[in-house]
């Protein structure tokens, strides 16, 4: 078997009493998606935190293409192809769309401290933006200011800028959440041909969208991985069904 | 930029221009040193607004990079004039080119520990450790006697620019002009380039940097360091205006009205300060000429502008920001 791309062991976080990470051991391996699943409170966005170098471990460790993450922040994380969409989302609000993704290129091509030249002419910079906003079919909405989009686009625009970061491996924190059936589909399809870029972790709460794409499933209950397998593995684990999925599956 | 913000910044220029225009017509040189302080003032708050309106780091410190510029202008000034050597028998200078790069590469040597500290807080630590810092320098100043300590530093004459006469008041505004021009010429390619996009992006939203990969602290202190090289800038025209260095440009009192300035002009915009600086010195010469206690009236229009114009006087003039 390949080499996992990211591999969290023995992973413990707690505040107070709260063991919001208790012993988690994780890993994403090439070409997979590895869905991350649980009930609210079970301690995914703290994870994922821990994951993205916003929150420190208390104790394990977490391994990104065989390097150590101890000590390296959120934006070296990202810089070494850590790419990520967020829960809530997380735009430069009064940036139009092609700025945003225009800022990821830019950060791709390790090239900030560039005082004079102006963006706007720079097609170093806006043809790969306008491109990823076309593979995610916002185009129309380049010029449009990020607060002026509508929730599902601002969800694609994050994928956009997430793409435009070439990752080794992709981050999402509920990627559907607040889309309607029609965007769900959509974006199940552009996720299942994503998997051939970088390897997909995925928390996500859409059952319908983690069971057609996942090739791997994770249940979080209480900080603790409770079951990791295929997804036929998960549907018949009774312990999941206990915790989780109770007796809707 | 929107046709209406190009037609008010038309406007402004227009009315700085009007202002020496009058001088010379009613024969009254006293506007025109108005009119200089405008644009002094106005190169002062332009170097703050790529910190604060660009960055979003409020600052209120920068009377030390403002007030450090003064008095290199005063010091070197005094020391040429009187034959003294500087420290390690290096000759001091009256040439105005030379005394302002000095002025600009001590504000950086100054800006970038005291950027690398403040900039590891935020919010309103980050505005009360900047005081802090500033505070330090303006009584260090004060308690120099070698330099004036509490009475300033005055200066004997102007500092000499090359081909210019800046002992004449419209030559000497001139120059200011002409320093304006570049700073504004500067925040405008700065605004557009890769680096504002980052440092902008670090204001609106500093985990949407980080998450790209860009860390918000180099940048932020990237932009602190540049902003202080426009002040100290700024204050060696200033010293030079008034031929006096005085502790008052180095005061949390001259922070807070670099800050005004830019409130009340329009911040992250690119003649926010020198609409504000026009303002403010237009309230300061009207209203400070019927009453002592004018900042109470300049306080109400703050007031107002808080409450109802967010995107002060430019706000008003051109309608909402857009960006592209």
């Amino acid at each position: 078997m390949a080499e996992p791309v990211l591999e969290i062991r023995d992973l413990r976080k707690s505040f107070g009493a709260l063991k919001a990470t208790d012993g988690v051991s994780l890993d994403l391996r090439p070409g997979e998606i590895h869905a991350l699943i649980g009930p609210n409170g079970a301690g995914k966005s703290t994870l994922i935190h821990q994951i993205c170098g916003s929150i420190p471990p208390d104790s394990g460790t977490i391994r990104f293409l065989g390097r150590d993450m101890a000590g390296i922040g959120m934006a070296g994380r990202a810089g070494l192809g850590l790419g990520r969409s967020f829960q809530v989302s997380s735009l430069a609000q009064e940036f139009s769309a092609l700025r945003n993704v225009m800022l990821a290129v830019q950060a791709r091509q390790g090239s900030s401290f560039r005082f004079f030249r102006s963006v706007m002419g720079d097609r170093a910079l806006t043809d790969p933006a306008r491109a990823m906003l076309e593979r995610v079919g916002l185009s129309a909405r380049a010029d449009v200011p990020a607060a002026s989009l509508s929730h599902g686009e601002r969800r694609q625009l994050e994928i956009a800028v997430a793409l435009a970061l070439e990752p080794k491996i992709f981050l999402l924190d509920e990627p559907m959440a607040g889309m309607g059936p029609e965007g769900s589909k959509n974006l199940t399809k552009f996720l299942d041909g994503l998997r051939r870029e970088a390897p997909i972790l995925l928390v996500e709460h859409d059952m319908d969208a983690v069971f057609a794409l996942a090739d791997r499933v994770s249940v979080l209950v209480y900080g603790r991985v409770i079951a990791t397998g295929s997804v036929d593995d998960i549907r018949r684990d009774a312990a999941v069904r206990s915790a989780y999925l109770g007796d809707a599956v | 930029m929107s046709a209406r913000e190009t037609a008010a910044n038309i406007l402004i220029v227009a009315l700085l221009t009007a202002i020496p225009l009058a001088a010379i017509v009613l024969d009254e040189p006293f506007y025109l040193t108005l009119a200089t302080r405008i644009v002094i003032l106005a190169l002062a708050a332009t170097g703050l607004n790529i910190a604060l309106g660009l960055g979003g780091l409020v600052s209120f410190g920068h009377a030390a990079f403002f007030g450090l510029g003064g008095y290199v202008a005063g010091i070197l000034a005094s020391h040429a004039l009187n034959m003294e050597p500087l420290v390690f028998g290096l000759p001091a200078t009256q040439s105005m080119p030379v005394i302002a790069l000095v002025a600009i590469a001590v504000a950086a040597l100054v800006a970038l520990p005291i950027g690398a500290i403040s900039l590891r807080t935020s919010g309103v630590y980050f505005i009360m450790i900047t005081l802090a810092f500033a505070q330090m320098i303006y009584y260090f100043a004060v308690s120099w006697p070698a330099y004036g300590g509490e009475d300033g530093l005055p200066m004997a004459l102007r500092n000499a620019f090359p081909l210019v006469n800046t002992a004449k008041p419209l030559p000497f505004f001139l120059v200011c002009l002409a320093v304006l021009a570049a700073a504004l010429v500067l925040f405008r390619l700065i605004r557009g380039s890769r680096f504002g996009a980052a440092l902008q992006v670090g204001r609106q939203n500093p985990t949407r940097l980080a998450a790209v990969g860009i860390s918000p602290f180099g940048i932020r202190l990237a932009a602190f360091v540049i902003s202080a090289m426009v002040a100290a800038l700024a204050g060696v025209l200033f010293a030079n205006l008034n031929r006096f260095a005085s502790p008052s440009m180095l005061s949390w009192q001259m922070s807070g009205e670099l800050i005004v300035l830019i409130v009340l002009g329009g911040k992250d915009r690119l003649l926010g300060p020198l609409a504000g600086a026009m303002l403010y010195v237009f309230f300061e010469y009207t209203l400070g000429g019927l009453t002592e206690r004018w900042q109470f009236f300049l306080g109400l229009i703050l007031l107002g502008v808080m409450l109802f114009a967010r995107g002060g006087l430019l706000g008003i003039l051109a309608g909402r920001t857009r960006h592209g």
